[in-house]
């Protein structure tokens, strides 16, 4: 529970927010607490949400971090919405890592989720208060006042006074009760929901003024690059550091221990080199002679891997669903259809590699880096340095890119690690090569489907299997199995099939596994939804006619979900009528009952369902004589529910598409004697502007339903639809990514 | 000693001359609105101006720029045409590359006053955007042009 209380005369606001006269805080109170009197005697350590100042500058908290989705926008806007300030006299305080905010990892594409209402109580607190202070100055009542941007009003005597003027008198009065305050009514939204390009950083970021990681500084701080273990777990055998000790500008070599599994976010180890600059430090490095020890992890080699991996998901796995009975089924002697699909490790490739400065003195630490989770800073760094979690600040820099690299934060232990040995603040800069060789990879998968054919082309049992080294291989060493993987467009399929199992395989790592956008569902979608176009054309029915048949009827899809997911099932069931109406709005917008037949062009179309938002995609492919695919058209259909900033969803989504673009066409990591083979952006290929979708059409369905995910669920529907107008336009299906491993011509 | 004038302001290096313009930028002058991402010419992250032109400060070594006039980010002036219609557009997320994708179209503006769709993808596809802006960028600089025109 969140307690909203008034902390204005507290007097211990710091930064922007000392401006601060009148300052709302929510204090995240233990349930047992809540109704009792206990509350007030629980420790005083409020979480500041929002001030506004006699000048009438509102501040507002962000505690998320922004890199790229607009969560630092969105929430702020939230509140100002409710609190009914004028945006443009809205500054935005990034928080520091502390478990008082609660959740502060952005991932999982949940921060307007999760904190919508939240941030709607701080802002119409805030508003409820000034409008009593401007009651009581007029002595009225407050139901007489009402509010225009920043002002309060009293209509029958056309007195008005504006926040900055209420703002010491708010400071005054007691917090109102959540059940006694007044909402605004969606049609009373001034931001949320409405077409306007604010982003809170957009002049800085032009002009280029913003702040990222890559720019932090503190004072007298020097610059380290660290030379990792090519192989996960070697260790230094040797070391010859007497050349780079010569190179002009470079101070000291230090040794970094090799990280023991489980690897955590603990540092890689290796050898760091000190230096007066990042170009120093860099040259350096390139003179270091090392020997490297044994790893476990010298056999990891991706073709034999793949074999395996292969080999696993033709056995049964672990039953993850089931529902009747597919071998009974199978059994019967029909028509049975069976596919292997196959996709590979990816690097996140962030356009800001990994960075962090730190400093430890008298046992603290304070650091700034580009982190998606400032809180697992602090962790990482009381776990490695034997130091209290307290004891670490994080301060957060814009990110320049993250996708879910940056909820890892080892390079900010690194940087505090060197920084107690130094007894200086130290700037640890990954080169494009670390950042893409000592990644927390995307699982290479591999994926078994099998249907039996009814009479009318439509299956009658779907049995999937999944296998890959699973994320909890990084938490766990004897991790096998996938965990929450799982609920990433497994074990929720929802399709009107009466016999349907699906199945995991155990899978060893060898590499670091992480999260990446939208992450398994990266490949269980391509797996999905590839198939379930292979089984379209064998019944020659049309795609779009077809999926929706596989739907089925508008239903609420019973699923058994655990922890957090079984929150989320009661408040946002799977509703096939929302599937249904992304497909038919995208079919619709698309022309497809009239696309053109011609050779060499083709459309294709996947839905999918990822972090409670419903996204259809079809994309139409262009394939020239040298076998090239070009991408001219892509239109997306996304029900996220109640949405702050359309034109932002709109960017996200066209965003995801050319990240779709980049691993359906392009990137591969693979890795050989245990080290990746791929190291910078010639031989790791991302989309480039010229090989990206020419025109992507988004469009955002209108809703009332909670809030949903957006930066993630564009992504998952793109390759397959890819995938199927490749199909369509060349008679190729293709079961493996990158394309470009296949030849079309 | 190696002689540059950078935004205008005349400047010494008396340090390792084959230190790429990037690192000296963003490490000694303290112009950190030029970013690194790459190293070798593949992102164009670390676009800058060399008498006007587009270059790779990342690969781009200070032997090379003696005498030459360098402009950054912080050189031009806000809010230049292009900066105003990736305002207008949206097109940032993360904003990391833009700065390095304003210089670009810049420069691309100065020599093609009505670029083409083939114009922009010919000159914009050394710069990589992992957000995937694309879209926006292109339209961005179609703007751009109209109002520069």
């Amino acid at each position: 529970m969140r307690l909203i209380e008034n902390v204005s005369r507290r007097g211990f606001l710091q930064g922007a927010l000392a401006s601060g006269v009148f300052v709302l805080s929510a204090r995240v109170l233990p349930s047992p607490l809540w109704a009792a009197d206990e509350a007030a005697a629980a420790p005083f350590d409020p979480t500041i949400w929002m001030s506004i100042g006699a000048d009438g500058t509102v501040t507002i908290v962000a505690h998320r971090s922004e890199m790229g989705c607009g969560s630092r926008t969105a929430l702020p806007i939230v509140v100002a919405d409710e609190l009914d300030a004028d945006w443009k006299r809205v500054k935005i305080e990034q928080a520091p890592g502390d478990p008082k905010y609660g959740d502060q990892d952005t991932d999982g594409s949940h921060s307007v989720k999760s904190n919508f209402e939240l941030m709607r109580q701080v802002g119409a607190t805030g508003r409820a208060m000034l409008i009593s202070a401007a009651a009581a100055q007029w002595g009225v009542a407050a139901k007489e006042c009402s509010t225009e941007p920043h002002i309060v009003v009293h209509k029958a005597s056309g007195r008005k006074l504006g926040y900055g003027e209420l703002a010491a008198a708010a400071a005054n009065l007691a917090v109102p009760k959540k059940e006694d305050l007044q909402f605004k009514s969606r049609d009373e939204w001034r931001y949320i929901g409405k077409e306007s390009n604010a982003l809170f950083d957009l002049p800085e970021i032009v002009t280029g003024k913003a702040t990222f990681g890559m720019d932090a500084t503190m004072p007298g701080m020097v610059y380290a690059s660290i030379e990792h273990p090519p192989v996960l777990g070697q260790k230094i055998k040797s070391l010859d550091d007497r050349a780079t000790l010569k190179v002009a500008g470079v101070q000291k070599i230090i040794k970094i221990d090799t990280v023991e599994p489980p690897h955590l976010f603990k540092p890689l180890g290796g050898v760091a080199v000190i230096a007066d600059n990042t170009w120093a430090a860099f040259n350096g490095r390139k003179q270091l002679k090392i020997e490297w020890g044994k790893s476990p992890h010298s056999v990891y080699d991706s073709v034999e891997f793949r074999k395996t991996l292969t080999e696993t998901s033709r056995k049964p796995g672990k039953v993850v669903r089931n529902i009747g009975d597919v071998d009974a089924e199978f059994a019967k002697g029909g028509k049975i259809m069976e596919a292997e699909y196959y996709a590979p490790h990816l690097a996140h490739a962030a356009m800001e590699p990994n960075v962090a400065v730190a400093e430890f003195r008298d046992g603290k630490v304070v650091a700034w880096a580009p982190t998606q989770n400032p809180q697992a800073v602090q962790d990482t760094i009381a776990n490695v340095l034997g130091i209290k979690k307290e004891d670490v600040t994080c301060h957060v820099t814009l990110l320049g890119g993250a996708f879910g690299r940056k909820s890892k934060p080892d390079q900010v232990a690194e940087a505090a690690v060197l920084s107690k040995q130094l007894g200086k603040p130290v700037k640890v800069v990954w080169t494009r090569e670390d950042d893409i060789q000592f990644d927390f990879f995307h699982s290479v998968a591999a994926m078994y489907m099998k249907a039996a054919i009814g009479a009318n082309g439509k299956p009658t049992a779907w049995l999937q299997r999944t296998t890959y080294p699973p994320i909890g291989s990084t938490f766990d060493a004897t991790a096998k199995y996938a965990d929450d993987e799982m609920g990433l467009g497994w074990n929720n399929l929802p399709f009107d099939i009466p016999n349907h199992r699906a199945e995991n395989g155990p899978a060893d790592y060898h590499v670091r596994i992480g999260w990446l956008r939208s992450v398994a569902n990266i490949y269980h979608a391509f797996a999905i939804h590839s198939f379930a176009d292979e089984l379209a054309h064998n019944a020659k029915r049309d795609p779009v006619e077809y999926l929706l048949n596989l739907v089925g009827p508008a239903r609420i899809v019973p699923l058994e979900a655990k922890g957090d997911d079984a929150e989320d099932a009661k408040a946002y069931p799977l509703d096939t009528a929302r599937w249904r109406r992304v497909i038919e709005i995208v079919a619709e917008r698309s022309n497809w009952a009239k696309r053109p037949v011609t050779k060499g062009r083709g459309f294709g179309i996947a839905a999918h369902r990822s972090f409670l938002t419903y996204v259809a995609t079809v994309v139409e492919v262009e394939v020239d004589g040298r076998g090239q695919v070009h991408i001219p058209n892509v239109w997306t259909a996304m029900d996220a529910g109640t949405v702050v900033s359309p034109d932002n969803v709109r960017n996200q989504v066209q965003g995801a598409a050319v990240f779709g673009t980049s691993l359906a066409l392009f990137s591969e990591i693979t890795a050989r004697r245990g080290i990746i083979e791929q190291s910078n952006f010639h031989n790791y290929q991302l989309a480039r502007m010229n090989r990206a979708p020419r025109n992507i059409d988004v469009h955002v369905v209108a809703s009332d339903a909670p809030p949903a995910g957006v930066g993630e669920p564009g992504l998952p529907p793109f390759a397959p639809a890819l995938y199927n107008a490749v199909f369509a336009a060349t008679g190729k299906r293709v079961r493996e990514m990158p394309l470009s491993k296949t030849k079309l011509v | 000693m190696i002689r540059l004038k950078v935004n205008g302001h005349e400047k010494t290096f008396d340090g390792d001359p084959d230190m790429p313009l990037l690192w000296y930028l963003r490490d000694v002058a303290g112009l950190t609105g030029t970013k690194y991402g790459c190293g070798m010419s593949l992102c164009g992250s670390c676009t800058v101006h060399r008498n006007g032109e587009a270059i790779r400060s990342c690969t781009t070594a200070m032997k090379d720029v003696a005498g030459a006039s360098i402009t950054t980010i912080e050189g031009i002036e806000p809010m230049h045409p292009v900066q105003k219609a990736w305002m207008e557009i949206r097109v940032p997320q993360c904003g990391y590359c833009q700065t390095g994708q304003i210089m670009q179209a810049i420069a691309l503006l100065k020599e093609k006053k009505n670029p083409t769709d083939q114009d922009i993808d010919t000159a914009m596809s050394g710069n990589l955007c992992r957000c995937g802006t694309y879209t926006r960028i292109r339209a961005a600089i179609h703007q751009a042009a109209k109002e520069l025109a």
